[in-house]
């Protein structure tokens, strides 16, 4: 499906940047932003950009994709938890798929993601590399 | 609150039915529950359905099965919480019943998926996952499920052996079901060697794409008992959520959402999870029928691997589950899914199951697990033969 270039844009600070909401009461950090900490329901937050490292808590390697991701099947997918805690969902990249392991370290970098249909934008974000400095 | 039961139940032809549209497939299982009912009208109806818009291309959706039903001008809603649609759709008929504003209501959930192809399919599914942030990377269902597959590994040590068994235990006893789509027996090695989908889940892990329509008629006990045929009464009813993005989740191994529902299912009810004697569960992929008998607490997490092995899920184990097939050998028509658990469960609380899928010693108390996405949304109930 393509989308409208808003819908892309408006995601820029998260994905391009890492800007995530750090809570005051919690201390807790979410990416993307949101306006209320789920679990103590507070508002007061500011914002910081997420540590550049952390380590896989679990994984997946893709072998049936969608279409947007068909030339890159199979991939590995999996979610880490960066060093402040923070959790999220990213593509392992620069990795042999039997190299993917619970508990590597890894680096995020700015990648681009995906095209959405002919016609549509260039998405970019953040991937997952292992971390080897 | 008056006591709710159900009173007759209804199914279409399962399956890929490419004979049949949307509207004709929920009409057959529509009027198939109302005829099994004998009841002469509906004062109203919910239907259940995730995704009309994107796999036929119909929103609008109760106004168009009220036409076709020949029901025009009945007052409608249509229920959406992904995969989870179908139970909801019964609450909500269990709610109007209860609160004392309507005798007789229908729900019912329909899904029609292969209108589109495979591709589409996935999209329209994935749909249930975080757009922005879970399938703008990349994922895809069995994805998600396989993340807590690997979850679940790692910290109890569960084995391929364990969910093989649930395919192979599920496609039993479909094999025995005529509405089943997939109704025949596989192999735990068939399992464990059929094409890899999202490592550790192969193809025979996963529920599969299906059209189908399934309904059931609620009604106040008054009605039941004039009524004059076999009926059962929801005891309990519950329903929770969490948050969709399973990387927000403080434990990927365990679905809060049905901890949730089911809690509150009991309360309502009255009993403890020990009294249950069988359950229709939410087993999109193996690792879910799993995950799902621990976040009810029915076994210590960890445990229902072991227990399952041991035969203890089997029809004629200690604590049966998914008799009907489940969604794996059954089929997943999305949003029929929670309403078909309710046809079983009626079935098998009536003494009307099957030739050889009876589960034995006339079994009185059973619940239904429905679950939307990767655990989102959980809509529980508790039922018992009137």
């Amino acid at each position: 499906m393509t989308m409208f270039s808003s819908r892309n844009w408006r995601e820029y600070p998260h994905r391009y940047r890492t800007e995530a909401s750090k809570f005051k009461k919690s201390g807790k950090t979410y990416i993307p932003k949101r306006l209320i900490d789920p679990e103590t329901g507070d508002t007061e937050q500011e914002t910081v950009r997420l540590p550049e490292t952390g380590k896989v808590l679990t994984y997946t390697i893709i072998r049936i994709a969608p279409s947007q991701w068909g030339d890159n099947a199979p991939y590995a997918l999996a979610i880490v938890e960066m060093t402040d805690g923070t959790r999220l969902m990213a593509q392992m990249t620069d990795v042999a798929m039997e190299d993917v392991k619970v508990g590597m370290e890894i680096r995020l970098e700015f990648r681009r993601i995906q095209n959405e249909g002919s016609h549509g934008v260039i998405s970019y974000g953040y991937k997952a590399v292992p971390k080897w400095f | 609150m008056r006591t709710v039961c159900i009173v007759g139940v209804g199914m279409s032809k399962w399956g890929e039915v490419w004979r049949m549209s949307l509207r004709d497939l929920h009409t057959q299982a529509a009027l198939n529950a109302v005829k099994a009912a004998g009841v002469d009208h509906l004062d109203s109806m919910y239907v259940g359905c995730m995704s009309s818009g994107l796999f036929v291309g119909q929103e609008h959706l109760a106004s168009v099965l009220t036409d076709y039903m020949g029901m025009r001008g009945l007052a409608a809603t249509r229920v959406e919480s992904a995969c989870a649609s179908g139970g909801l759709a019964v609450r909500s008929a269990f709610i109007e019943i209860a609160s004392g504003m309507s005798d007789i209501v229908m729900a019912s959930g329909v899904e029609k998926m292969t209108d589109v192809d495979g591709d589409e399919a996935t999209y329209a599914l994935a749909t249930a996952a975080d757009q922005e942030y879970e399938v703008f990377h990349g994922a895809t269902f069995p994805g998600l499920y396989a993340m807590m597959a690997v979850a679940h590994m790692e910290k109890y040590g569960t084995t391929r052996d364990m969910l093989s068994t649930v395919a192979v235990k599920n496609h039993n006893n479909g094999s025995m079901n005529p509405d089943a789509q997939y109704p025949f027996k596989i192999s735990m090695e068939q399992v464990a060697n059929s094409v890899m989908i999202a490592d550790p889940l192969h193809i025979l892990d996963c529920s599969p794409i299906t059209d189908g329509a399934a309904a059931v008629i609620l009604a106040s006990e008054d009605v039941a008992k004039k009524l004059g045929k076999p009926y059962i009464k929801i005891l309990g009813t519950g329903t929770g959520t969490d948050t969709i993005q399973l990387a927000q989740r403080e434990d990927m191994t365990t679905i809060k959402a049905a901890t949730i529902a089911a809690g509150k299912a009991l309360d309502m009810a009255g009993k403890k999870i020990d009294d249950i004697q069988f359950a229709e569960v939410h087993d999109c992929f193996t690792i879910a029928e799993i995950m799902v008998v621990e976040s009810i607490g029915k076994y210590v997490p960890g445990k229902a691997g072991e227990a399952f092995l041991a035969g203890e899920s089997a029809l004629d184990g200690a604590f049966p589950i998914n008799s009907s097939g489940g969604l794996k050998s059954k089929g997943h028509p999305v949003g029929a899914t929670g309403v078909a658990q309710m046809v079983e469960v009626y079935k098998q609380l009536t003494g009307q199951a099957e030739k050889g899928r009876q589960i034995p010693g006339a079994p009185k108390l059973a619940m239904t697990q429905n679950m939307g996405g990767s655990g989102g949304s959980s809509v529980v109930h508790v039922l018992e033969v009137a």
